[in-house]
């Protein structure tokens, strides 16, 4: 899988000046320019603050620029169901009703979607499958472990079989084993489905880990400070978490990361 | 939803006395492979263990914590009755004054056909007058969650009725209602009433952001996030508000008969009460006065239940008791 993004590529996502101010003044992201191609695993990294949640969950329509474009398949993101592309957010707490077992919890986008049960019954097991959780259809979100609710989380993405799948440090609350599992088979995941993804993580060893492609951002205010390609071919597995070529990249984004931290507390000229 | 055979068991099954007579045989058997083999070692070398269940260590049934929450509070009362009568006894009482336990259980045997009566009047108030609650509750809640400018304008007036004695205000409702049981109704429904509105709007308006967040991408209408997210996300709040409104509603229906008095209209236990006073029946009063309670406990372990069937499996305010 090819990282580059020739400029006549088609582009699943492309964030044109695109920046987040609230009314009151805060600047939570100054403008960001961002191509995404499809099949592409862009990681969106950087500390509490760097605005990289806001960048995410303005690309899924949760939250509106305040000035600038964002475009998914070249149409606005509103207007994302007229490309016939399919988008799913996963969310940094698994989110689950509680109430639903993991098949309902599963069902429900295609069950908003009005998707016949038969249809929706089988689609929900092959994801439950997918991630593994088969022979827990039936428990409720309570009966699982935290690793376990993340994958009905990522199932309930995965149902509406979706071309664009945006998530928000969505292990961020895991215990290292766990979420080093996750990754491995979320890339996994990614490889088989040929999925584009945007990941929005604050461990560097997990975007490295994880992306064709980290973009490094830095808080106060919210900027992108960086790209950088990772090249390492895919599979990933363990042997690459500790190749020198794994520390090279981690080495790089720790230094950008300290670049752009010492920045911040420079005065105002950081300010447009 | 039926759950699948793998999924774990809701809750560990109680190491009761089903549980050990249906283990037995297993233990003759050296017990299944299932059994890890140290708790095996452990109970082949003791001596024969009488269970060897889901549970390893078998919890005697006195000690059992479902069996004390029952127990317990039961010994405090048969303390009481037998410290009662034996005072009543004891001191030589007046029944006039203080009658004896056992004289009122027998003022609620040969009084049985009238006591009777009046209760079916009281409960029949009561439960009127809760369903009534419940159903203008609910949907006076919905119609404050339509927009914050409803509620704004339409909430202080749920507190001004909230807070003003019913004792003040029946007089006016048994004038101007002509029926007398629906007079009553009215009333109690009044006192219960609150509690549902408040409890279930707040339910309806504390739905996890995210999950909200998630229907909104997922462009569901209106009245699917009404349905799937809203309503089920209230029902902890909603089985609260419940709880307290039954008691209301007994204590409304109760009220309610004393104001409309001694006309004669509605024969309840309250009306049993003032009558037992007037004629100095003391027994009677006091075996009335149990009747009103036990239908208050009644009407509490009702709505516990109601609630433990519809969020047992997944509420924390039921699950975490276990």
């Amino acid at each position: 899988m090819s990282a580059a993004t020739p400029a006549h590529a088609e582009s699943a996502v492309d964030i044109l000046s695109a920046e987040k101010t609230y009314p009151d003044g805060t600047q939570a992201l100054l403008p960001v320019d961002l191509r995404i191609a499809p099949g592409e695993f862009v990681t969106l990294l950087g500390p509490s603050g760097c605005g990289k949640s806001t960048l995410l969950k303005m690309v899924a329509g949760l939250l509106e620029p305040s000035d600038g474009r964002l475009l998914l398949w070249r149409k606005p993101v509103a207007q994302l169901a007229e490309t016939g592309k399919k988008m799913a957010f996963v969310f940094q707490a698994p989110t689950l009703m509680p109430w639903a077992t993991v098949q309902a919890n599963v069902r429900l986008p295609l069950d908003l979607a009005g998707v016949p049960r038969a249809e929706a019954d089988g689609r929900v097991a092959d994801a439950l499958a997918l991630v593994g959780l088969s022979r827990f259809a039936g428990a409720l979100p309570r009966q699982l472990s935290g690793g376990m609710q993340m994958r009905v989380s990522i199932a309930r993405g995965l149902v509406v079989q979706p071309d664009l799948l945006l998530m928000d440090e969505p292990f961020g609350a895991l215990d290292e084993i766990t979420r080093h599992k996750l990754d491995a088979e979320l890339l996994d995941l990614w490889q088989k489905k040929g999925l584009t993804v945007i990941f929005v993580t604050h461990s560097i060893h997990e975007a490295v880990f994880l992306s064709t492609r980290v973009v490094m951002m830095a808080a106060r205010p919210g900027r992108v400070v960086e790209e950088l390609h990772i090249d390492a071919p895919y599979p990933r597995g363990d042997d690459f978490m500790v190749s020198t070529e794994f520390a090279g990249y981690a080495r790089q984004l720790q230094d950008s990361l300290l670049r752009a931290s010492a920045t911040q507390f420079a005065p105002e000229e950081v300010q447009p | 939803m039926s759950a699948s055979p793998a999924a774990p068991a809701v809750r560990p099954p109680m190491p009761g006395l089903g549980t050990a007579s249906r283990a037995a045989p297993a233990a003759a058997q050296q017990a299944t492979p299932r059994e890890p083999a140290i708790a095996q070692a452990t109970k082949a070398g003791t001596a024969p263990a009488p269970a060897t269940g889901p549970s390893p260590r078998p919890v005697p049934w006195a000690r059992q914590p479902r069996v004390q929450r029952v127990m317990y509070p039961l010994l405090v009362g048969v303390v009481v009755l037998v410290l009662w009568q034996a005072l009543v006894t004891g001191f030589d009482l007046p029944p006039y004054l203080v009658p004896s336990p056992l004289l009122m259980a027998k003022t609620l045997v040969t009084d049985f056909a009238p006591l009777m009566l009046s209760l079916w009047v009281t409960v029949k108030i009561t439960v009127l007058a809760f369903v009534v609650a419940v159903v203008v509750g609910v949907a006076v809640s919905f119609l404050f969650v339509q927009s914050k400018g409803i509620e704004m304008a339409l909430f202080p007036y749920a507190v001004l009725l909230q807070v003003t004695p019913i004792v003040a205000v029946a007089p006016l409702i048994i004038i101007w209602v002509k029926d007398p049981v629906a007079s009553m109704v009215i009333c109690a429904a009044l006192v219960a009433l609150f509690p549902i509105i408040s409890n279930t709007t707040l339910g309806l308006r504390s739905v996890d952001p995210d999950l909200q967040a998630y229907f909104k991408l997922n462009h569901a209408t209106r009245w699917q996030t009404l349905v799937r997210l809203r309503v089920p996300s209230a029902l902890p709040y909603f089985f609260g508000g419940l709880r307290i409104s039954s008691g209301l509603a007994l204590i409304g229906a109760v009220v309610a008969e004393f104001v409309a008095g001694t006309g004669g209209t509605g024969a309840g236990l309250a009306y049993q009460i003032l009558q037992s006073g007037f004629q100095l029946n003391i027994p009677r009063m006091f075996a009335a006065l149990l009747l009103i309670s036990l239908t208050g406990v009644a009407l509490f372990v009702l709505m516990a239940w109601a609630t433990r069937r519809a969020l047992g499996s997944w509420h924390a305010s039921e699950t975490s008791s276990d």
